[in-house]
């Protein structure tokens, strides 16, 4: 298992009519092998441009981002990711999607099916390998994308919004099924949200980000996770403990989402 | 909904619905209208030739008794000893042929050009510049280069497909979302298996609507093509009866003609509810 090192990590853009925006920061910060770190911020704040340099979709401008002392210099298959939706290859079957990865390794066939079948079940889609990705319902897709992620055994997956697009009571489902694949994987999870509720939920630490610059605000280490793999979600997110979090976490986002209209109002 | 009301295509039948105008759900034709209208045709027909003075003479318009007979009679012993089948087949065989060069050449020169910035400022001025030229201006050149028999024509078919075959799959290529193409890198693919697994795939529905759109253009070029040059294929049977003034003749190649361009078009939509089942489902 292996940590990750994210080391003054800074990410400009330049505008095309000139000028830049300075997307992170100075961001610096280690994850052990193993932890569930959820990203929340309001938009601007850089946390989707941290996650894909992460996967090595982006170089930053400075700084470094290491796992297990190796440099990330591009993509690779020790950092699986899952995105919002629409990452699936419509053109495959169920089963062809998650058995992507270990077909593009040439790994045995014979084991490749295996290893599907379980993934599936895994998921929750035993039965459902034969069918078109395009005949399920978006949170199904979730579980083919996240089955598919796992079929490379990677060392980390990185998450972008992946239930963002769900209704409320299927994403409910899906992030107990997201903390049961951390228990039972032991996998480090990088998970980017808007939701104030799912963030504090899911993550066993979590940062709040700002914009201008992009950088982490807050970092806080949380207990829900752990609990929530053996609590009913509904009750845990009842609990006194979880709403004040809750309030705190919505009334600082809710200051930065009020400097930002302040700011942007000053400027026109 | 019942029948009569499919046939009919009366809107709102089954939902109920008060508002239909505009609901572009509720519009899918009415095939007893569509009967009608064919009918409507065939009256106006009948109607001008009607009598044994008819509005529009036999030299300019011939009457569908005409018409049908000289359908069996090409059916029978062909027009110009050639076979109606021959013919037919030689139309086919030329398009066929433009179509598969067109495709051979211009998917991959529009692969290149949505892959590559070098490739695309290459291409892009042949390709815009030439794409606009109808293909037929080009035919005087292409007699001189290729010669006045099958080579100028199928050559003029390929210049109809290929510029058409060059911007689908550019399109197809521009169209696959960045978050497949990440997701592929993260599962470990390379570049040659990312242009395999997942442009190729991804670009698929937008060629083959390009093949379809071709053939249809290839289609409807080849009977100017058929102009000069050959005794072969529906155009220069066209040609061949309105110098004798054989209307009837040119009457039942272009029905031919009609319903042959609408059977590949079904053909084609039929291979892609086959062959490409995921269009639209990304």
């Amino acid at each position: 298992m292996k940590d990750l090192k994210v080391d003054g990590l800074g990410m400009v853009y330049e505008l095309p009519k000139g000028g830049s925006v300075q997307a992170l920061h100075d961001v610096s910060f280690d994850l052990e092998a193993g932890r569930l770190l959820t990203l929340l911020g309001p938009s601007g704040c850089g946390k989707t441009t941290l996650l894909n340099i992460i996967a090595g979709f982006l170089a930053p401008t400075s700084g470094s981002v290491t796992l297990g002392g190796d440099p990330i210099t591009g993509p690779g298959q020790e950092r699986g990711m899952v995105f919002q939706q629409g990452a699936l290859f419509e053109w495959q079957s169920v089963a062809q999607n998650v058995a992507f990865g270990p077909r593009m390794n040439r790994k045995k066939r014979s084991e490749t099916n295996e290893l599907v079948q379980d993934l599936l079940s895994t998921v929750g889609l035993q039965g459902f390998g034969d069918k078109a990705v395009y005949e399920l319902s978006g949170g199904m897709q979730q579980r083919v994308a996240l089955a598919r992620c796992l079929a490379n055994d990677p060392e980390v997956i990185l998450m972008d919004e992946p239930l963002g697009a769900l209704d409320a009571l299927t994403r409910e489902k899906m992030q107990g099924l997201i903390l049961k694949l951390w228990q039972e994987t032991g996998k480090t999870i990088i998970l980017v949200t808007h939701s104030v509720e799912e963030a504090l939920y899911l993550g066993d630490r979590l940062f709040v980000m700002a914009p201008r610059p992009g950088r982490v605000e807050r970092e806080y280490e949380l207990p829900f996770a752990e609990k929530g793999l053996h609590v009913d979600p509904r009750e845990m997110k009842a609990s006194p403990e979880f709403i004040d979090k809750r309030e705190e976490l919505l009334s600082l986002i809710w200051e930065m989402e009020e400097q930002i209209m302040g700011h942007e109002g000053a400027m026109s | 909904m019942s029948v009569v009301d499919r046939l009919t295509g009366r809107k709102g039948a089954d939902a109920r619905k008060t508002v239909t105008f505009g609901d572009a759900s509720e519009v899918r034709g009415a095939p007893l209208w569509s009967v009608t209208s064919l009918l409507f045709v065939g009256l106006v027909w009948w109607w001008i030739k009607r009598g044994p003075e008819p509005i529009i003479n036999d030299r300019t318009f011939p009457s569908m008794r005409q018409t049908w007979d000289a359908f069996f009679e090409l059916v029978d012993i062909g027009y110009r000893r050639v076979g109606l089948w021959d013919h037919t087949w030689a139309s086919l065989w030329r398009v066929l042929k433009g179509l598969v060069y067109g495709v051979v050449v211009g998917v991959p020169v529009g692969f290149a050009m949505g892959l590559s910035n070098r490739l695309r400022g290459i291409f892009d001025p042949i390709v815009e510049l030439l794409r606009p030229v109808p293909p037929l201006a080009l035919l005087p050149l292409f007699i001189v280069w290729f010669g006045i028999g099958e080579g100028s024509k199928v050559n003029l078919l390929f210049f109809a497909a290929v510029w058409i075959m060059v911007i689908a799959a550019r399109a197809g290529v521009l169209g696959v979302r960045g978050s497949k193409v990440h997701a592929a890198y993260s599962l470990g693919a390379n570049k040659w298996q990312i242009l395999r697994y997942v442009i190729l795939p991804n670009a698929l529905p937008d060629i083959f609507t390009g093949m379809r759109v071709a053939l249809g253009v290839c289609w409807g070029t080849l009977v100017a093509a058929e102009l000069t040059g050959t005794t072969t294929g529906l155009g220069a049977m066209i040609f061949a009866a309105s110098k004798f003034f054989r209307m009837d003749i040119v009457v039942v190649s272009i029905i031919i003609i009609g319903v042959i361009g609408v059977a590949m078009d079904l053909t084609m939509r039929f291979l892609e509810k086959r062959l490409i089942p995921w269009r639209g489902k990304g």
